[in-house]
């Protein structure tokens, strides 16, 4: 395949993840109880922390003070986003007990 | 990238479904939140450049020191957040979470963009790009979504702490609004096709500030009341700007990452408004058609409002067989979760059969109440949500309301002029017997009068709830 055909087939490819991706979000909560409506957005909040990645990415290719700066932050954004969201979603969750 | 790395990550993607899984049911919640950490640290470990080389074995560069001091310093921030919050104020802290997110999700597309368009001279050799409209689409949506979702959540995390809870309006906002978003959108569409020189980064500085502009605009409007589903919706956004990113850098696991956030939080935002019994676009957008109208004046509430005394109250519940407590908000700020608890064990150690009836937006976002009884240890089968609950209240002998108003209210089922016409409500005057503490009669937060307080089987238990609850713990112990 040519380099130009096989560009856009992976991002046709990648369109494909991320339309099946929509789907299988919405089917898995479409059953969640209202009682967990808050952990599941603290939840959900955690994992798009993931972009915590991103910033590690554009940080480490940084060739400017200002590219650094800015990667900077949004390495401690994502950071904070990302474990802290986990974390505060544990602490809820670890209260939610069965009757003894 | 090497085919190991590929399909390490789709063990990661699923991971992160099957996290978000076990997180919609209380029995296994805890492990799908652990069971998406553990995905994110195995992305982490495996993170790697658009090339294919782990980010872990290149050389050691400033830069690489700085991602770790970055890292160090998010961690400390998120954990101080999380272990110190009370769990009252934890709509707060999602909405300072999720705006964090948003800003990184707008910084890296912006840093990716600026260097497509302003590309650095590596050796007084300037590097030849052309970012196909395929990249710099994303990159735009990311910016433009992610900087609404920091700044919008900003404003949300202000307005629950109490800071100009109220709506903000002024004539001409709408207008005012959508042209914004026009210069905006149109600002991207023509950045879509110029996305390089000097030109197109001051357009895009422009874009990103009249964005971050835009998330103050589009939040003041509406009420402190409404900043769940707000918050929620942003939390969508935050996603799909992630999910764009992903796309931007070509990290797939980003948008696995990113899409399930925003399809399962939109889901998310609408099941809320259907248990207020409100279409989206009337939170989002309220306070414009609402011209100051609080008209609903209680007509004609046939009745009195019958005072009743802590011992008697705990005589009542004693002999009952069977007890409904319905807490609101204001038990969570009297801080008598933990005396609530105290009353519903001595109570099932008589064989008083014990239940709490749980609104889906009790509290100060869905699912709230629920968090804050988990808290003071009440087992959650002993919470029971309102359909459940709502076909058994005639069999119910004493049904005891504290701090809660407007999801008790018998007018949203029998006055068709109320604001509240047609929110599902639980059905506490069904009740043989229906005890409310209350501080005073204070209309509730939506203003309207409750019809419940005036019924025949009614009785008023006045004063602070805590006060209240430990006077009825006493008496009921001593009985």
């Amino acid at each position: 395949m040519e380099t130009e055909n096989l560009q856009s087939y992976i991002q046709v490819l990648v369109l494909f993840i991320f339309v099946l991706s929509i789907f299988v979000g919405f089917e898995v909560i479409s059953k969640v109880p209202s009682m967990l409506h808050t952990p599941l957005m603290s939840g959900t909040n955690a994992i798009h922390g993931i972009i915590l990645f991103g910033g590690i990415l554009v940080l480490a290719d940084a060739q400017t003070h200002l590219a650094q700066v800015l990667g900077f932050i949004a390495v401690v954004f994502g950071s904070a986003n990302v474990f802290g969201g986990f974390m505060v979603t544990d602490r809820m969750l670890q209260m939610f007990k069965k009757k003894k | 990238m090497s085919s190991t790395i590929a399909l390490i990550l789709i063990g990661v993607s699923v991971l992160f479904i099957l996290g978000i899984k076990f997180l919609s049911s209380p029995k296994t919640a805890r492990k799908g939140n652990l069971v998406a950490a553990a995905g994110m640290l195995i992305g982490l470990l495996i993170l790697s450049k658009p090339d294919g080389a782990n980010i872990w074995t290149q050389g050691w560069t400033f830069n690489y020191t700085l991602i770790v001091i970055g890292t160090i310093i998010g961690l400390i921030i998120g954990a101080i957040g999380a272990y110190s919050v009370k769990m009252t104020a934890m709509p707060q802290m999602v909405a300072m979470f999720n705006g964090l997110g948003g800003g990184a999700a707008a910084l890296v597309a912006s840093l990716e963009f600026i260097k497509g368009a302003n590309p650095p001279e590596i050796a007084g050799v300037t590097l030849p790009q052309d970012p196909s409209a395929a990249i710099t689409i994303p990159m735009l949506f990311a910016t433009l979504i992610g900087s609404l979702s920091f700044a919008g959540s900003f404003i949300a995390y202000l307005k629950l702490e109490g800071k100009f809870e109220k709506p903000h309006t002024f004539p001409g906002q709408n207008f005012l609004n959508g042209l914004i978003l026009l210069l905006i959108l149109g600002l991207c569409g023509w950045l879509t096709f110029n996305a390089t020189g000097h030109n197109a980064v001051v357009a895009f500085i422009f874009m990103f500030c009249l964005a971050l502009f835009f998330g103050i605009a589009m939040v003041m409007p509406i009420g402190g009341a409404d900043m769940p589903v707000v918050i929620s919706l942003l939390n969508s956004f935050t996603g799909l700007a992630v999910a764009a990113d992903g796309f931007a850098i070509n990290n797939n696991a980003m948008i696995v990452a990113g899409t399930l956030v925003g399809s399962s939080g939109t889901l998310l935002t609408l099941l809320m408004c259907k248990a207020m019994n409100r279409p989206v676009t009337n939170v989002l957008f309220g306070a414009f058609g609402s011209s100051g109208g609080s008209a609903a004046t209680a007509t004609g509430i046939a009745g009195t409002v019958k005072p009743i005394q802590a011992d008697e109250v705990a005589l009542l519940l004693t002999y009952a067989q069977r007890v409904v407590i319905v807490p609101g908000y204001g038990m969570a700020v009297a801080q008598a979760q933990h005396s609530v608890r105290e009353l519903s064990d001595e109570l099932g150690k008589r064989g008083v059969e014990v239940q709490f009836a749980i609104h889906p937006v009790a509290g100060r976002m869905p699912g709230h109440m629920n968090v804050l009884l988990a808290e003071a240890n009440v087992p959650y089968d002993q919470l029971i949500e309102m359909e459940a609950i709502n076909p058994t209240m005639d069999r119910v002998d004493v049904c005891l309301v504290i701090g809660a108003n407007d999801v008790v209210n018998p007018a949203a089922r029998e006055e068709k002029s109320s604001p509240i016409y047609g929110m599902p409500i639980i059905e506490a005057d069904h009740a043989k017997s229906v005890i409310v503490m209350k501080r005073s009669m204070a209309a509730g937060f939506a203003g309207i009068e409750n019809h419940l307080f005036y019924k025949d089987n009614t009785r008023m238990l006045f004063g602070d709830a805590k006060a209240s609850l430990n006077a009825l713990v006493a008496a009921v112990k001593a009985s």
